[in-house]
């Protein structure tokens, strides 16, 4: 399975600019299909961004967070060709992490 | 003998972690993942605060605490959103010592929306993508040196995001 997480990481100066985008349903558990069913919510709880073995960043999320989720964020001490790792986890208990190199 | 003791203990440790941090960082170069090494834990989800209603309730379950009103903390919401399933925020501040950004929507069945934890070294800024049912105030809390900050703003939405 191809990953579910795509990083944009790119360090100017001190600070690195992190964007990510991960392929999830998000539902809410609020939205009924076509037969009028609820569909049960399925949504990520948290993410975590990694960097040299220090959590840079976490998001909390619950069902409110968009589909595909999008985040944007700063964070300083890196360096190009470091290496950030991300790992999310849902409410079903699925996840998938990713490392991706600083640009 | 004493004080040789710890030495040994210390240095295996190390070396573990350092196993399982290559161990980790190669299973993410090779592209195949199974998520089984994912470092991001369910755990640390706050359920209570997910599931309360109403902001004072959500806030108190995420932080135990109330927040007062601030300019330093800068919430960027559209006017009008005219997708309420795509919703862009961003939040950021110029308070020192930022540990966490909230969002809350107030109209939505669940109140807080997203949670972010803002260690040292992280600037107090995120933007991301929020669900609004309808039209709503839009709260940005701000956590910085135990307190709490907030913003508010109305958006209102032409489609919910929400509904079936």
């Amino acid at each position: 399975m191809a990953s579910t997480i795509r990083v944009r990481a790119i360090a100017s100066g001190d600070a690195t600019q992190v964007q990510a985008l991960i392929s999830h349903p998000m539902d809410s558990g609020f939205v009924k299909d076509s037969k009028g069913q609820l569909i049960p919510a399925h949504h990520i709880d948290v993410v975590e961004f990694e960097h040299n073995g220090k959590v840079v960043f976490t998001c909390l999320w619950g069902p409110a967070v968009s589909k595909d989720p999008y985040v944007k964020f700063s964070f300083k001490g890196a360096k190009k060709g470091d290496d950030l790792k991300v790992s999310w986890v849902d409410n079903k208990g699925q996840s998938d992490s990713s490392v991706s190199k600083i640009g | 003998m004493n004080e040789f003791s710890g030495a040994p203990r210390q240095t295996r440790r190390t070396i573990l972690k350092g196993a399982v941090g290559l161990a980790a960082l190669g299973l993410g170069a090779g592209g195949a993942l199974t998520g089984a090494h994912a470092a991001a834990d369910a755990k640390a989800w706050p359920e209570k605060a997910f599931s309360a209603k109403g902001e004072a309730d959500a806030l108190k379950a995420l932080y135990g605490k109330s927040g007062e009103p601030s300019d330093k903390v800068n919430l960027d919401a559209p006017e009008i959103a005219e997708n309420g399933a795509v919703v862009p925020i961003a939040v950021a501040s110029t308070l020192p010592n930022v540990t966490g950004i909230a969002i809350l929507v107030l109209e939505n069945p669940n109140t807080l929306a997203a949670a972010y934890k803002i260690p040292e070294g992280t600037e107090a800024s995120v933007a991301s993508r929020l669900k609004m049912a309808k039209t709503s105030k839009v709260m940005a809390v701000v956590e910085s040196g135990g307190k709490l900050y907030t913003a508010t703003k109305e958006v209102k939405v032409t489609v919910g995001g929400c509904g079936g």
